[in-house]
């Protein structure tokens, strides 16, 4: 009786504004607030309203037999509470269903895991307080950002107490064998390991409406009945994807929307499929194999490695720069500070500032602010100056105005 | 194919783009004859069969047969026009090349025919040479056997339509360079009028760039389907690297190399330099080229009280073109208006990170430079210290731009030339 794992990664890339070296010293103020109200906007009424308003249906209709996780990160969360309480409103709606899990993850998008044990360590725990003061569930499951993983992340995740850890189906990783059964990560006694399968994901978060793509047009019957036939192959489906994959980043016009609302009937026509969250699925299912990965692996790019965000020299010089001040922001015990690195640490900065494959990945450029992976470095290294100068500065003399 | 330039004499981008494509067509099996206005005794051994208009003998029945002009009034008017240089910089030209043919000099008398004195430095009306270029041209057409007709820019325009009419054959204009971007909005009629005439009467316009293309759809009206987008390239041995110069650690080169004209951007170069001294006061800004804003140039760098750091080079010949790279530690090109810029590709075969503006065609092709809109002097400031900082930045744009150069290369330019001759036999 196979398992659909529905998680959707909920997150909005704050944007940093245009900052030169002529703004050194001068202005502390790093984010595009307008910008970023304005994209929070968007995302909103395109996707997380009607999409949470189509999961509540589909919840109510299914009588339970609909199920779901979300990954939503901190900062979003605050944005939501700042600015738009109507789709925290509907976030929390859906918890209050039951059929609704909610993953933790770092705070801010971060990759502090790879530099900094503490600091990941003080953000997913961070988020975590967060889900259970405005969902009411502690979380079980961690999604590292990117879905970075390897089996000493896995191990630390143990000790943290978690039940699942969802990773990457990367065929370097698996080999022959099947993204669809729970494993065992080598090392762990507890923990079960989820494992995206990247295809059938992907025929959603990137083929769909890609006129071009040989399945094109695509509907839920057609999508319901490759998993059908994946019966007796696996015992659980993991579909990861984006959340903004519903209404932006394919547009509501592609049809997407009503795709999401006929899936679940299209799948459950068939009796032995169900929906179940992760923490669902590691209580029913025992692993089938002990999975050892000791390189980093992530769903970015074929290489599905740790590349698109630290694979070049400005990403590198950007993250050593910025993890290299962690004393000294903690020396600082000023939660302004702390808030800023933090804010800073967002994986998307360093996504910018990659310089390989740049002709692809056409849905990326619509959602970057920069344009160029250079303008992205120097942009970024102009902040990290002006930000490292504060830190060295006395508190009193600093007129700093907490961004947003 | 008709052009006005051909190495080793060149003045801008044209001469080493022809040298460029015709090199990479002949690679692929074609057979060309380059027509240029130069004397024969110039010439070095080439790739191309070089036929030198000034020693077409042109019969004055020639000339009459030729005259399919004769509905359109051309204005001859006695300035000193230019292709690319503008009036001083053409005198100069003309006083350190005194020892070439004057133009009386070219006219020479046959037994019944009349050669036609196109001289080789720019004459003292340059639209008369052209003409006189053109009907040439005419007569060559009419004695050599070939299928396509492909000319180069304004000056051979009406070349290349004497040379449709005596043959029969299509005939492809190439646009490197208009007189929109040359003097901006202060355009001369007279070759506004000629660019115009050609691509109405070619069989086919190639742009050097979607910007190029752009410009000829708005500015002179001409259907896009009949224009094809074909970039420019640059080959590693067309700058072959004589020169190590080590680049000096403690004496960063920013450099500035082009014709010191409006079209350029000079001035927001000035501009930023002066904003950067400010906060890297030991640095070092080369201008090198001439032009005719170089001596408002020089006054504004010394209104600015950056002379110290600021050195102007004049023109620069090949080699101290070579030299002058190879010791920069990166090439800023805020040119208002910029068909291509090859230059920004020799640039980067040197290893020499580019700041280029967004109003250049050859940004389009470029992913591993920097792009600035060339008013934004702010922006070229903080990128041109960008540069100075941060040694990983110069590190991943020259490793990124080795790769990207090797899939720029004359040989995928000319296949679309190509293509494009194709498209017109048919």
């Amino acid at each position: 009786m196979p398992s659909i794992c529905l998680l959707f990664h909920v997150n909005k890339p704050r944007w940093l504004k245009h900052y030169t070296f002529f703004d050194i010293d001068h202005d502390h103020i790093y984010e595009d607030a307008e910008r970023n109200l304005k994209n929070l906007h968007i995302s909103s009424e395109k996707c997380y309203l009607p999409a949470n308003s189509i999961m509540i249906d589909l919840i109510k209709r299914y009588k339970g037999d609909f199920r779901v996780a979300f990954s939503i990160t901190g900062v979003l969360l605050d944005q939501f509470e700042k600015h738009r309480v109507d789709v925290l409103e509907s976030f929390k709606r859906l918890a209050d269903t039951g059929c609704v899990e909610f993953v933790n993850e770092t705070y801010y998008h971060s990759l502090a895991y790879l530099y900094s044990v503490r600091e990941f360590r003080e953000q997913v725990m961070l988020h975590k307080k967060k889900i259970k003061s405005l969902f009411g569930q502690t979380p079980k499951t961690l999604r590292h950002t990117e879905l970075i993983y390897n089996s000493a992340l896995a191990n630390y995740a143990e000790k943290m107490g978690y039940h699942v850890i969802v990773a990457e189906g990367a065929d370097k990783v698996l080999g022959w064998r099947s993204p669809n059964y729970v494993y065992r990560p080598s090392g762990c006694k507890n923990l079960k390991l989820l494992l995206r399968n990247y295809r059938l994901s992907d025929d959603i978060a990137f083929h769909f409406s890609d006129p071009k793509w040989s399945e094109h047009p695509f509907l839920a019957d057609k999508y319901a009945n490759w998993i059908h036939s994946m019966n007796d192959t696996g015992d659980v489906i993991n579909l990861f994807m984006n959340y903004e994959t519903f209404g932006e980043h394919h547009p509501d016009k592609t049809g997407i929307l009503d795709f999401l609302r006929l899936l679940p009937h299209e799948i459950l026509t068939h009796p032995d499929f169900r929906f179940q969250t992760p923490v669902e699925i590691a209580g029913d299912y025992t692993p089938v194999d002990e999975l050892d990965v000791e390189d980093y692996i992530s769903w970015a790019d074929a290489e599905r490695d740790l590349d698109a965000r630290l694979g070049n020299a400005l990403q590198k010089d950007a993250i050593d720069a910025l993890y290299g001040m962690e004393s000294k922001v903690r020396h600082r015990k000023d939660a302004i500070s702390l808030h800023t690195w933090r804010m800073l640490q967002a994986s998307d900065h360093f996504f910018y500032m990659r310089t390989r494959g740049l002709a692809e990945g056409d849905m990326h450029k619509q959602f970057n602010p920069y344009g160029s992976p250079y303008d992205a470095y120097i942009n970024y290294m102009n902040i990290i100056d002006d930000f490292s100068g504060y830190l060295g500065k006395k508190r009193s003399a600093i007129h700093y105005e907490k961004a947003d | 194919m008709f052009g006005w330039e051909f190495p080793p004499h060149v003045s801008g981008g044209l001469g080493t783009a022809c040298f460029g494509i015709t090199k990479a067509l002949v690679s692929l099996g074609h057979k060309i004859s380059f027509v240029i206005p130069k004397w024969p005794g110039e010439f070095l051994p080439s790739h191309v069969e070089l036929i030198s208009t000034p020693a077409i003998p042109v019969t004055v029945q020639d000339i009459d047969a030729m005259d399919i002009f004769a509905g359109l009034r051309v204005r001859l008017i006695n300035s000193t026009l230019r292709p690319y240089l503008n009036k001083e910089e053409y005198e100069r030209w003309q006083r350190r090349n005194s020892d070439l043919p004057s133009y009386e000099e070219c006219w020479m008398e046959t037994e019944g025919s009349q050669v036609l004195g196109t001289s080789g430095p720019y004459g003292p009306d340059l639209i008369a040479e052209v003409m006189r270029y053109a009907r040439a041209a005419g007569v060559i057409a009419g004695n050599q056997s070939f299928d396509v007709i492909h000319a180069h820019d304004w000056m051979t325009v009406f070349a290349g339509l004497y040379a449709k009419e005596a043959s029969g054959k299509p005939l492809v204009l190439h646009i490197h360079s208009l007189e929109f971007d040359r003097s901006g909005e202060n355009v001369n009629q007279d070759i506004y009028y000629l660019e115009r005439c050609g691509m109405m009467l070619c069989d086919h316009v190639i742009a050097v760039s979607n910007y190029t293309k752009n410009l000829i759809i708005k500015h002179y009206g001409i259907d896009p389907d009949k224009i094809s987008v074909v970039h420019n390239a640059v080959s590693r041995d067309e700058a072959p690297r004589v020169y190590h110069w080590g680049k000096d650690p403690d004496n960063k080169i920013v450099l500035f190399l082009g014709r010191i004209t409006f079209q350029k951007g000079p001035d927001y170069f000035v501009e930023a330099a002066a904003k950067v001294l400010k906060e890297f006061p030991e640095v070092t800004f080369v201008m090198a080229g001439a032009g005719d804003m170089m001596p408002r140039m020089i006054e504004r760098v010394a209104e600015l009280h950056i002379g110290k750091n600021f050195h102007f080079t004049g023109f620069l010949q090949e080699t101290e073109v070579e030299r002058i790279f190879s010791m920069s530690d990166m090439y800023v090109m805020p040119s208002v208006s910029e068909p291509f810029g090859i230059s920004s590709l020799e640039a980067m075969v040197y290893d020499v990170p580019v700041i280029m503006s967004r109003q250049s065609g050859a940004a389009e092709i470029l992913d591993h430079v920097l792009k600035v809109d060339f008013w934004d002097v702010d922006e070229i400031a903080n990128k041109i210290i960008a540069i100075l900082k941060h040694p990983s930045l110069v590190a991943e744009i020259v490793e990124r731009s080795r790769e990207q150069l090797r899939s720029v290369h004359w040989k995928k330019a000319a296949g679309k030339i190509v293509d494009v001759y194709r498209l017109v036999l048919h």
